[in-house]
């Protein structure tokens, strides 16, 4: 169930993600990492308080240490204030708008699917590759977000259960054991 | 109310001003517009649990400041650019309690005896603004060596054959090697470089009530999560724990005011936008390069010089794919540098000569990997082929690279101002960068790049590519920020207030109690991070203030932990 997107919507990112890194023999594709679901949950990170913006830390108890990374830091007035513009717009807020209007990431991408087509899922891959390509500031915007949902740390809703670090051989986060000397010099 | 000092930035220019200064039993207050995620709120002598291995967080989403929606800058090549060609992130380094300081992986060598005076050694360049420091290597060695001992740097004294002389050792051995650096300096060396371990500001043993490094890897943009970082979190806890420091974060200093030849203090906008007026008996500004000419700016402290000569190191990169793994994600993202380079050879004035320059000098090389999957991701194309690439990984986990940071000289048309219409969220008129490299510059890269991918290809590089940054030529494009993170000079040191606007003591001419602490004072950018030097002259600057004097070589407020 997404979180801010209609299903519809959620749909046509879905698939859009998967051409975008699809599933090889290499490893798993966007989808089965939860890529959408990470595009999705920052759309509405705001649903949530505190916002799902910045995971906690020290550590993310996969290398020891408590489970910190999934209690996510507060924001400051500017900081809300920042994350609100970049993911909402100004929308008309007059003080969202000290150096001019700004367009959200939600208008990007609603728009941006709205455009891929209702039918974008069911179409043959060639055809949505094309699709894709007919709006490269819309790709290139979600392409961008794709690769930190697939490589960023599980948290943010992305790489599910670290797969998508599994697939090319990185750790992940390594504190708080970090790596011994010989390790460093002599792997 | 009324401090000793107001001290305008904790980074490590501010810091390490309120370390020395309370240690001379002044009262301060340090304000800072960045939040605090360096240190524990309840207890600001120990550190805070905020830094993480998290590249999203990092890396992608601010989490250290400037965003650059709430407080961009702008930039431009020139003023044939017109007002500005962009809008958003220009030369950021955070802005948060402890500045740049928190997330730079620290390389911190001095400078030589030799880059503090080129005029004299090599003759001016046409073009640019080429001059001697009023303060030379011999009279700052006392604060290099104490800033090397307060913020704790791990070093091999005589491991590098160009360095000036030391009148103490480092504190602490150098950390491990990492890796890939091994097979560079081996490379290196073999071509007749001479690679030495980078003198860093992080722990390689337990030291100053902090830990060893455990080489996490998430090092150059990251915050130290078990804060074996020293800069600048050794001289803010010291200057917090004498309880004659106060640290007010989310606070902006909108203004010095100045009332003849003296400032009575300043104004501050705090976390819920209202201002107040904060009395002082001397200002200190370390806001860093580009901050703290605004902030001059902004108090209509003027200067016709004030900032221009903007350097920022013309940076080179060579990068290349070895065959095998270079487990650039474990250590402390460079162990190793070389400064044949900044020094020279027979070749480089051979190279200047032909180039109709007097002469040309490069900078200090850094020895580097890639770490960071979702940076690499992003540089592949979409669809079946990106799979392929990250398992095969040329540009992460077989990537090579040496980093050169080449000597920017000082022009007058590299400058910081202020931006004509484009306003901070809290309304005041940002920062603006008017950048592009010089014939030197340019000169000095295009004959040095190809130097550096051919100890690439004696590693055994798969392929080599050379770029600079900003691009030259036709990747020179009107977006073209550079990448470098050393900002430098927009406030020049002399003596003479018709060539310099800060004097020799970093006061500004003309104002008798406010003292720059930052590399806005430097004169030339030389070839190196700029740290360690900006440590040692705002450390001599405040002990120039407070009449404390150079400080024994032998440092005493300073002891190593017991292992
Ligand atoms: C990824 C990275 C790696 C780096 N690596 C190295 C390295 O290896 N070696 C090296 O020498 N350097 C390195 N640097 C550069 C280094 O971070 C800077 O040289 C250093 O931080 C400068 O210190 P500073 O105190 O002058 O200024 P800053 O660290 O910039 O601190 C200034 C502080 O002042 C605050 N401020 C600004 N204006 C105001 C205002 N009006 N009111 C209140 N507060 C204000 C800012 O928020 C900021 O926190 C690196 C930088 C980055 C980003
Ligand atoms: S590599 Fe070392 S100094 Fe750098 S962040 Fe990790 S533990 Fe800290």
């Amino acid at each position: 169930m997404p979180v801010w997107l209609t299903e519809d919507e959620y749909r046509v990112l879905a698939a859009a993600c998967d051409r975008l890194i699809p599933a090889t023999a290499e490893g798993p594709g966007a989808v089965a990492a939860g890529v959408p679901d990470y595009v999705d949950g920052l759309l509405g990170a705001f649903l949530v308080d505190p916002p799902r913006i910045w995971a906690g830390g020290p550590t993310s108890g996969r290398r020891g240490g408590d489970a910190a990374f999934t209690r996510f830091h507060s924001l400051s007035a500017l900081d809300e204030l920042a994350w609100r513009m970049r993911i909402e717009g100004s929308a008309g807020h007059a003080e969202r708008e000290f150096n001019g209007p700004v367009v959200g990431l939600q208008e990007q991408v609603r728009t941006g699917l709205a455009g891929l087509g209702a039918d974008f899922a069911a179409a043959p891959a060639a055809e949505q590759d094309a699709r894709l390509r007919a709006d490269p500031a819309f790709t290139e915007v979600l392409y961008r977000h794709a690769c930190e949902g697939m490589y960023g740390a599980p948290e943010y809703g992305g790489n599910r259960e670290g797969v998508g670090w599994r697939a090319i051989g990185f750790e992940g986060d390594v504190q708080p054991r970090g790596w011994t000397d010989d390790e460093v010099t002599a792997p | 109310m009324t401090v000793d000092a107001v001290i305008v930035g904790s980074g490590p220019g501010g810091s390490t001003a309120a370390d020395v200064l309370t240690a001379a039993g002044w009262s301060v207050v340090i304000v800072e517009k960045g939040r605090n995620h360096l240190l524990d709120p309840d207890d600001l002598t120990r550190p805070a649990a905020d830094f993480s291995n998290d590249e999203l967080k990092f890396r992608a989403r601010h989490f250290l400041g400037p965003d650059p929606l709430v407080e961009p800058r702008t930039f431009r090549r020139s003023e044939a650019d017109g007002d500005r060609t962009v809008v958003g992130e220009v030369n950021s380094v955070p802005s948060t309690v402890g500045g740049g300081g928190t997330h730079a992986d620290g390389k911190v060598p001095r400078f030589r005896p030799d880059d503090f005076r080129l005029l004299d050694l090599l003759g001016p360049q046409p073009g640019a603004e080429v001059a001697d420091w009023p303060v030379g290597y011999d009279e700052l060695e006392p604060y290099y060596t104490e800033a090397e001992w307060s913020v704790g740097v791990a070093g091999a004294a005589g491991a590098n054959p160009f360095a000036g002389p030391r009148s103490a050792p480092y504190p602490m051995p150098p950390g491990p090697p990492m890796y890939g650096a091994t097979l560079s300096a081996a490379a290196a060396e073999r071509l007749g470089y001479h690679p030495y371990p980078a003198p860093t500001a992080a722990n390689s043993v337990p030291y100053d009530g902090r830990p060893a490094c455990n080489n996490c890897g998430f090092c150059s943009f990251f915050g130290c999560p078990i804060h074996a970082k020293g800069d600048p979190v050794a001289l803010l806890r010291r200057a917090l724990g004498s309880g004659r420091a106060e640290l007010w974060p989310e606070s902006f200093v909108s203004r010095i005011r100045v009332s003849g030849r003296r400032a009575t203090g300043v104004d501050v906008v705090g976390p819920d936008g209202t201002t107040r007026s904060v009395g002082a008996r001397h200002v200190i500004v370390a806001a860093g390069a580009v901050e703290t000419p605004r902030l001059l700016l902004l108090s209509d402290l003027d200067h016709p010089l004030l900032g221009r000569y903007l350097m920022c190191h013309f940076q080179t990169l060579a990068a290349g794919s070895l065959p095998v793994r270079t487990y650039a994600e474990r250590g402390r993202a460079v162990t190793h540098v070389h400064d044949d380079m900044i020094v020279g050879d027979a070749a480089a004035r051979t190279a200047a000569a032909g180039a109709g320059l007097p002469w040309l000098r490069g900078g200090m090389v850094e020895h580097a990997g890639a770490a960071l999957p979702v940076l690499e991701a992003q540089h592949y194309p979409w669809g079946p082929a990106h799979p392929r690439l990250m398992a095969d990984s040329p540009i992460r986990a077989r990537l090579w690279a040496f980093i050169m940071q080449g000597e920017d000289l000082p022009y007058a048309h590299n400058r910081v101002d202020l931006d004509p219409s484009v306003r901070d969220a809290r309304g005041f008129p940002v920062a603006r960068v008017t950048y592009r490299p010089g014939p030197h510059e340019l000169v000095a890269s295009e004959h040095y790049g190809p130097r550096l991918a051919a100890i690439l290809t004696e590693m055994g590089a798969e392929w080599t590519s050379v770029s600079t940054s900003p691009g030259r030529g036709n990747a020179s494009s009107p977006a073209a920020v550079p990448e470098s993170r050393h900002n430098m000079g927009t406030v020049r040191m002399g003596t003479d207030p018709a060539t310099s606007v800060a004097d020799p003591t970093g006061h500004l001419h003309g104002v008798d109690n406010v003292v720059v602490a930052d590399s806005s004072v430097f004169v030339t950018s030389a070839g190196y991070g700029p740290t360690l030097t900006l440590v040692a002259l705002a450390a001599r600057a405040a002990h120039l203030l407070a009449g404390t004097g150079p400080p024994d070589p032998a440092p005493a407020r300073v002891s190593p932990a017991p292992g």
